[in-house]
């Protein structure tokens, strides 16, 4: 009956909702940063950490929706060894894809299965809400962002 | 035979869904299930004709044109006030404002009350309002100096009422409290809640914009000296909605905007205000939204406030009792005295999760914080899913719904 959701909802997403990877405070964190996205609630803490110019470390934690969670969950995963830039790439490329934009989906690989998103206005920023957060933690921000 | 069971035999569902055109229609090639009623309820071809003939043949601005046409539409819009003022059973339809809606009728008082509040006041409100009815407070307080002081609920979402008793003191000036709680479906014990506060001479305003459609209310039996509601949860249009306030309470009260129609005489050096109501009416109001809501409230009226929440009543009870099946299902909000609402939590499942999955069943229910965040921080949660009935819903829509959840459950394993 549901079938036609498993455009937005694929398998993978389930299996980052119910065992988000990286989901754990990182207490040697360099940087840390909240997003919140107040339409629903979700919130989430993002820590990073850097050594030789590249991020060494990613992990979060809060609590959202399975899209939401699954997107922290595979951003927490790809970005670990990207240079700053390379990850501040990999947003836009991000952005693009969720708000249904012509993107090169080879250049985003596993974050392809978020892809479904775009055909659910209200849901676009349940997905955007880490890579936002990440954005803004990488600009150096610490106030709390958020998606409103 | 009691009244309430003769309604409910002569109560036909089915003829009154014939009255709601949208209702008609597949979401996502389902047939739509609207359950979010809470949030906006539908329009009746009545509500949708009476604005449609309203543009067609009448349309001009009021209380201004000597023609045709400004008269009929005066006459329109004054006689919606009527009809408003006998729905409240208020005392004269002087005592009727129309506002864009509960959230503008409470800010219009707060705003008047701001005169009359000083350092050391208390405002109270209860711990399960809308946020229309805690930031207007809040910016009141802000302003005045006044403390914000909140009655607690219990773990079912009921006011502990001796815990609100005891915040009422020679410090509280005002009190706001809603007659049902729009996130937990609790109605609360208003009558006592107003007659114990005016033993301290406190005036009341009521938020009533989740009652209205649900609950016969009668302002002078309930001796509030504010009533508030929204037409657009009860039948009618957004954007239209009324305060009621006692006449003594109206005529001290400063205005809430200045402009055409609140007033009588304006030179430059100053301005007399014009009579009550008509003085917190500042511009070219909503007409066509007030004659709506005329309509609604005729349309409502003809079936019967209490036939409507008899069956509305017994779909809640069907769909509590459904709901026990469900092992993952949680209700948020048990009260005992409580209306057709029924918000809900997912075991691992988020609400936004289930609002998405539900849509894609032709299910509308809403999915988040309900304007209610101090609500949803109480009970721990970030959000709720909500079911909301209304007159047109049916016991086969309950089942829909149970369904549809065990499908969205079963699809996240």
């Amino acid at each position: 009956m549901l079938d036609d959701l498993r455009d937005l909802y694929q398998e993978v997403i389930f299996d980052h909702n119910r065992n988000p990877r990286n989901f754990r405070k990182m207490d040697d964190a360099d940087r840390q940063i909240d997003g919140f996205n107040p339409l629903c609630g979700d919130r989430l803490t993002l820590f990073i950490k850097f050594s030789d110019g590249k991020i060494s470390d990613a992990s979060f934690q809060g609590q959202g929706c399975a899209i939401s969670t699954a997107s922290a969950s595979l951003m927490t995963e790809i970005v670990k060894g990207q240079t700053e830039e390379e990850a501040q790439h990999l947003f836009t490329l991000f952005h693009k894809m969720a708000t249904g934009e012509p993107v090169e989906m080879d250049e985003l690989g596993k974050l392809a299965v978020l892809a479904g998103v775009c055909e659910y206005p209200a849901r676009v920023k349940c997905a955007t809400l880490p890579w936002h957060t990440l954005d803004a933690l990488l600009q150096g921000s610490e106030e709390p962002v958020t998606t409103e | 035979m009691n009244q309430s069971v003769e309604n409910l035999i002569a109560y036909d569902v089915e003829q009154i869904r014939q009255d709601f055109p949208i209702l008609d229609q597949e979401i996502r090639g389902k047939k739509l299930v609207y359950l979010d009623n809470a949030a906006t309820s539908q329009k009746p071809k009545s509500v949708i004709e009476s604005i449609v003939h309203y543009y067609e043949n009448d349309n001009a601005n009021i209380h201004r044109g000597v023609h045709t046409l400004s008269e009929r539409a005066t006459l329109s819009y004054e006689n919606a006030r009527k009809t408003v003022q006998k729905f409240l059973n208020a005392d004269s339809e002087k005592e009727i404002v129309f506002t864009r809606g509960a959230t503008e009728a409470i800010n219009l008082v707060a705003n008047a009350f701001a005169e009359k509040i000083s350092v050391g006041d208390e405002i109270l409100i209860t711990a399960m309002e809308h946020h229309s009815n805690i930031v207007p407070w809040q910016m009141l307080c802000k302003k005045t100096g006044a403390e914000l002081k909140v009655a607690p609920i219990n773990e079912q979402g009921e006011l502990i009422f001796e815990e609100f008793e005891a915040l009422i003191s020679k410090k509280t000036k005002f009190a706001a409290i809603s007659h049902m709680s729009n996130a937990l479906g609790t109605i609360n014990p208003i009558k006592q809640m107003i007659d114990l506060l005016h033993q301290s001479g406190i005036p009341v305003l009521v938020d009533g914009a989740q009652a209205i459609p649900h609950i016969s209310v009668d302002v002078q039996a309930l001796d509030c000296e504010f009533y508030v509601f929204s037409g657009h949860k009860l039948y009618a249009p957004t954007g239209i909605g009324a305060l009621y306030g006692k006449m003594e309470q109206l005529e001290q009260m400063a205005p809430y905007q200045g402009g055409g129609d609140m007033i009588s005489v304006v030179t430059f050096d100053k301005t007399v205000y014009n009579k009550v109501p008509y003085k917190f009416e500042a511009g070219t109001p909503n007409i066509a939204g007030t004659i709506g809501l005329g309509a609604a409230i005729d349309y409502v009226s003809n079936i019967g406030v209490d036939a409507i929440a008899a069956h509305e009543n017994s779909l809640l009870d069907y769909a509590v009792e459904q709901s026990k099946r469900i092992d993952k299902f949680k209700i948020i909000g048990t009260a005992e005295n409580k209306g057709a609402i029924m918000s809900f939590v997912l075991d691992g499942i988020h609400p936004h999760d289930i609002g998405t999955m539900m849509d894609h069943q032709g299910i509308a229910v809403r999915a988040g914080h309900h304007c209610a965040m101090p609500v949803m921080d109480f009970f721990g949660v970030p959000a709720t899913a909500r079911a909301s009935f209304a007159m047109y819903n049916t016991h086969q829509e309950v089942d829909a719904l149970m369904a549809g959840i065990e499908n969205l459950i079963e699809m996240f394993g």
